[in-house]
């Protein structure tokens, strides 16, 4: 094989698909639905931090848009099939009917969508920071991490105890887990922000990876910047398509040439390197970004 | 017509571009075509109309810039893209390399813009028409949008069509926010466009109950979707009806293969899919298939048979309806001593 077919091979595994999956199950969790799919295919080429675009409404819907979703896990069974799950919390009419989906459901699904956050090279602590249910793709990230040998800790937290997901699983897998809630209904009082400072003493973390509402990871950023550390996010922007064609999710961001574009966070993210993120500019276009009208 | 017992005749001439079918992606939303090549490989579309490109690079709008509507949605992305340096520079090569046909968009701000934009891509590998994009929504100034005033339309397209070469066509894309689109598509043919496309989005707004603000940053957007699907139809219908030798490019809500061919059947050459690629990639790819059949179902041998079809005098009907279903029968009044207006068989049955 030469090395050209070899380079090929893995970007044809690495392009998105579509296929028509169907819902193996849906559970209540805490204040969110887990909802599992068939989606051969997307199992197989997904790396954490990518997310999936569902259609929702069924075949005669007339919500046209897909609605996307961090991998929460992604199951690969085989060459020709796999699942994925997602964790959907409630906030608008095509939620709201995934919420509500049976086994059996057909959902047409196309993915995996996105950046992957990128992965120490070395062994390295890191601290995974979630809020709400935007700490679901961090648990196939500690996975990857942990294959590399890397020490990986929790920190999430939500409004309140019944929007924190993944407490248990997070105690499960990972050396240190810290809790907290807005509300003081679980663990320590406040936002993953305040408790940040704390647990980057607390476990040495070199590295810190978080996902969860836009305020949350702006304020995260900044922690682990006043403490030196690298910080990927990644982000939670509407979007309509997903795929990267109707210039709907963009934000501005600082690229490697130190120009500001408004950049398309479903196929330049959504994980980005929070430095890089234009934070007091998001939802405007700031004058300095490239095409801005004088 | 005749009756189809060999494959529909796909390939089709638009206002003098050759394309092998009449499915084409719809300006804005396709991108450059590189995002769909998982789902719907360019190669197979009739051409790939490219995001309207500027002069300059250009950031757009700030977000949000989409909000959801009854079957359709509003955007005010603002015409955000690379530039045109950069858009000869990446896309079409790659369009090219990919076997793709392209329709490039060009908006510009001034009648002098249009015609560098048409000078800067009229030689573009790939290049199979340009589209001049004379009605944007979403543009600070609705004075930019010269396809509100047929004069001002007239002017671009004159511009345009004297810098690009004599075989690749030049259409108007235009607007169904005017009192009259048939005098636009006039002043535009008048001025030496080759053909329409037809429509643009429609001007619209949409208003959060929580903070009683318009959603969009731009507020307002332009509105797309299969909520369009009969006001661009009719524009179609008009212009055709008014201009039949005009070649159309049919755009506005289609997601089916049936919604396709209604855009034939009033009048486009060929059509475009749009926001129906937000919510289904592989949408383009999808329509055409099912456009064939519904063709071949109909006993249309070439697409060109079916352009303009529903325009035929009632006169000349060479379909026979269906028969009526029983249950519209049973429906149907029976006055007392009146004889049925309709025979359900043989006369010794009444």
């Amino acid at each position: 094989m030469t090395v050209g077919s070899t380079a090929q091979g893995v970007a044809e595994r690495r392009e998105p698909v579509q296929v028509r999956g169907e819902v193996l199950a849906r559970r209540r969790v805490g204040a969110y639905h887990l909802v599992e799919i068939t989606a051969g295919g997307i199992a197989e080429r997904f790396r954490p931090g990518q997310f999936v675009a569902l259609s929702v409404g069924g075949p005669v819907s007339e919500l046209l848009l897909r609605r996307s979703f961090a991998v929460y896990r992604a199951t690969p069974v085989g060459a020709f099939s796999g699942t994925v799950q997602i964790v959907v919390g409630v906030n608008g009419r095509g939620s709201e009917w995934l919420a509500g989906v049976r086994p059996g459901e057909p959902l047409d699904i196309v993915g995996p969508l996105g950046t992957p956050f990128r992965l120490p090279a070395a062994p390295t602590a890191c601290l995974l920071v979630g809020g709400g249910y935007g700490s679901a793709p961090l648990f196939s990230l500690a996975e990857a991490l942990r294959a590399r040998e890397c020490r990986v800790d929790f920190l999430i937290g939500a409004g309140s105890q019944d929007r924190v997901f993944g407490e248990l699983e997070a105690k499960r897998s990972a050396g240190a887990v810290a809790v907290c809630t807005d509300d003081g209904s679980l663990g320590r009082r406040g936002t993953v922000a305040d408790a940040l400072p704390d647990e980057i003493e607390r476990t040495g973390a070199a590295a810190v990876y978080a996902c969860g509402p836009m305020a949350m990871l702006r304020a995260v950023g900044a922690v682990a910047a006043s403490y030196g550390l690298p910080c990927q996010v990644a982000v939670e922007e509407s979007m309509a398509c997903g795929i990267g064609v109707c210039m709907t999710c963009v934000l501005p961001v600082i690229g490697d040439d130190g120009v500001t574009r408004m950049t398309r966070s479903c196929v330049d993210g959504p994980v980005f390197e929070h430095d890089r993120v234009r934070w007091d500019d998001v939802g405007t276009v700031p004058a300095d970004a490239l095409g801005a009208t004088p | 017509m005749s009756v189809a017992t060999e494959p529909v005749k796909l390939a089709v001439d638009l206002a003098g571009a050759a394309l092998p079918n009449p499915v084409l992606t719809a300006s804005g939303c396709a991108a450059a075509g590189r995002e769909l090549q998982p789902f719907a490989p360019v190669s197979a579309l009739g051409a790939v109309v490219t995001k309207s490109v500027t002069l300059r690079p250009r950031a757009g709008r700030p977000t949000p810039r989409m909000a959801e509507t009854a079957s359709g949605m509003l955007n005010s992305i603002g015409l955000q893209n690379p530039g045109v340096d950069a858009f000869l520079a990446h896309d079409l090569p790659w369009l090219a390399e990919h076997g793709a046909r392209a329709v490039v968009s060009i908006a510009g701000s001034s009648v002098a813009e249009y015609a560098e934009l048409a000078r800067r891509t009229a030689h573009a590998p790939a290049l199979v028409a340009v589209e001049v994009n004379i009605s944007c929504p979403n543009v600070e100034s609705r004075g930019e949008v010269f396809a509100c005033d047929p004069l001002a339309a007239s002017r671009v397209l004159a511009a345009v069509r004297a810098e690009v070469p004599a075989g690749i066509p030049v259409l108007a894309k235009l607007s169904p926010d005017v009192t009259d689109i048939v005098a636009v598509a006039r002043a535009c043919t008048d001025a030496g466009a080759d053909g329409v496309t037809l429509v643009n989005t429609l001007l619209g707004l949409v208003i959060d109950p929580g903070t009683m603000r318009p959603v969009l940053g731009g507020v307002t957007g332009g509105l797309s979707g299969p909520a369009i699907l009969p006001v661009a139809l009719r524009c179609v219908w008009q212009v055709h009806a008014a201009l039949p030798a005009v070649p159309i490019l049919g755009v506005g809500g289609i997601r089916t293969g049936l919604d396709a061919l209604q855009f034939l059947l009033a009048g486009a050459s060929a059509v475009s899919v749009g926001t129906a690629v937000f919510g289904d990639p592989s949408a383009p790819v999808r329509v055409l298939a099912e456009l064939e059949t519904a063709l071949a179902e109909r006993g249309f041998a070439a697409v060109a048979e079916a352009v303009g079809y529903a325009h035929r005098p009632a006169r000349v009907e060479t379909v026979v309806p269906p028969p009526a279903p029983a249950v519209e029968l049973a429906r149907t009044p029976v006055v007392a001593g009146a004889k049925p207006a309709w025979r359900l068989g043989g006369e010794e049955e009444w």
